[in-house]
């Protein structure tokens, strides 16, 4: 049993960085699609708040392996794009990703109240400079504690890529139990790779937490 | 052209809210260095007045001159007659992400479009006017309310305004706090600014003010000077209003120091 993991251990392991790719550009890209649509739904027009809000609600009503699926076989075929299942798989974590961080970043915003586009407005800001300087900077305080939610959900969630032949840990994984025919120790062993990346990533979180700390803003203790 | 002879002109002002008339029809001439202060009973359309003079709150009907021209609610030019208008809120509204200095050269720095340098020197020198040069590295969650306050006079001052609007400056503050901030504004009356101020404090009122305009009911009932208002009332009403006023807070000729 013990030979099967050191067998696999570095196969598997390799798969690592293939998952936090995945991760990490579903992360970025849901917060450069997020961070917008946010800012739209609260202080857009009425055709764009409607727009975004069906986004959401589709991206959101989706189970996961649907959307892969959608991506992988309808989308990208019909547009004729020759993409990687690694990209198509980040591309499908990213977007639904963004759904959530809309919601995530439109909350704090209107936590912050009205009084904070007032007075930036009644020194002569105009709306986008009080957005950029005012408003956004406290917003991304507040969403902070929300937002890290994003990464154990996505580290999770990005297994679902071994369904369209993405090589992250859990396709290796599995790969090397069709092998070896020893399940238990090998996804053993996939699990604990994901609790210590999850682990790792949020005390990285929680360290950035710390940093921005402003008084008035959270505890800034953890 | 006689309008030029007015820092700020305001005529006919009108403002609903889903059917109900905020503000009536309210008319008033500013001169330069002149302290008007504007009292009444809650709900009586004060706070939205000064919102439509600086165009936070666009009004129904009428309109607002800034030295003889006219303010006008267009994208790029609004932000360049709020400049001019600084406004100072009950809530304060300092900028929580920002410290101190931060709230008085965020605007300096991004709509003025300062050097960081000038910028901090300015605001700097408008934090020691209202003596909070000390404190000027606290975030507003470590300053007290009147600490706060004069931070966002200084802020609205660092813009080099040619009218000041207070919304009643000192209602969120308590007693002892609020002599703090009325020093600021007695100060900057007396330094020649021109404003306008909403607000319950009597013997600020009597002592600093001009004119003092009686509102009710969306509309100015009378105004005159502070020995009038106080003393000589023409209606029934401000008279009740005032010796209600000093029934609360005790007789103004007491807090006019």
């Amino acid at each position: 049993m013990l030979n099967a993991v050191i067998e696999s251990l570095p196969y598997i392991l390799s798969g690592v960085i293939v998952t936090l790719g995945l991760v990490a550009l579903a992360l970025g890209l849901g917060l450069i699609v997020g961070i917008p649509m946010a800012v739209g739904q609260v202080y857009g027009i009425k055709w764009m708040k409607k727009l975004i809000s069906f986004y959401v609600w589709i991206f959101r009503g989706l189970p996961n392996l649907v959307l892969l699926f959608l991506f992988y076989f309808v989308i990208f075929p019909l547009l004729g794009l020759n993409v990687s299942p690694f990209f198509i798989g980040a591309i499908a974590l990213g977007l639904r990703s963004s759904a959530y961080q809309t919601e995530i970043f439109r909350g704090a915003i209107l936590s912050l109240g009205e009084g904070q586009m007032l007075a930036a407005r009644s020194l002569g800001m105009s709306k986008n400079q009080a957005i950029r300087n005012i408003i956004l900077p406290q917003a991304f305080r507040i969403a902070l504690p929300g937002w890290s939610n994003e990464y154990p959900i996505l580290l999770t969630d990005s297994s679902v890529c071994y369904a369209i032949g993405v090589m992250e840990i859990l396709t290796r994984g599995n790969q090397m139990v069709t092998r070896t025919y020893q399940p238990m120790p090998i996804y053993f062993t996939c699990a604990l790779i994901f609790i210590l990346l999850n682990y790792g990533g949020l005390h990285l979180f929680h360290s950035v937490e710390r940093r921005v700390y402003i008084p008035g803003f959270g505890s800034g203790e953890r | 052209m006689t309008e030029i002879t007015y820092v700020l002109k305001v005529e006919d002002i009108h403002k609903s809210y889903s059917g109900t008339e905020v503000l009536r029809g309210v008319s008033f001439n500013v001169s330069k260095g002149e302290t008007k202060v504007f009292i009444g009973p809650s709900g009586t359309g004060k706070s939205t007045l000064l919102r439509c003079v600086n165009q936070l709150t666009i009004p129904d009907k009428g309109r607002v001159w800034l030295n003889g021209e006219e303010v006008v609610h267009s994208h790029n030019k609004i932000n360049v007659y709020r400049q001019k208008m600084g406004m100072v809120f009950q809530n304060f509204y300092l900028f929580d992400h920002l410290t101190a200095l931060g709230n008085v050269e965020i605007s300096l720095i991004k709509v003025k479009k300062m050097n960081k340098r000038d910028a901090k020197e300015k605001a700097m020198e408008e934090l020691r006017q209202v003596g909070m040069e000390q404190k000027a590295h606290l975030y507003p969650a470590e300053l007290s309310g009147g600490q706060a306050q004069r931070v966002s006079i200084a802020r609205a001052l660092a813009m080099d305004p040619e009218v000041m609007l207070f919304d009643e400056p000192t209602s969120a503050l308590d007693p002892e706090l609020t002599g703090e901030v009325l020093d600021v504004m007695k100060n900057l009356a007396q330094s020649g600014m021109t404003m306008l101020v909403v607000t319950h404090e009597m013997g600020f009122a009597s002592s600093v003010a001009n004119e003092i305009l009686f509102m009710e009911d969306g509309k100015i009932l009378e105004s005159g000077s502070p020995e009038k208002i106080f003393y000589h009332p023409e209606f029934e009403r401000t008279r009740k209003f005032l010796s209600k006023m000093t029934e609360l807070y005790g007789d103004l000729s007491q807090k006019n120091g």
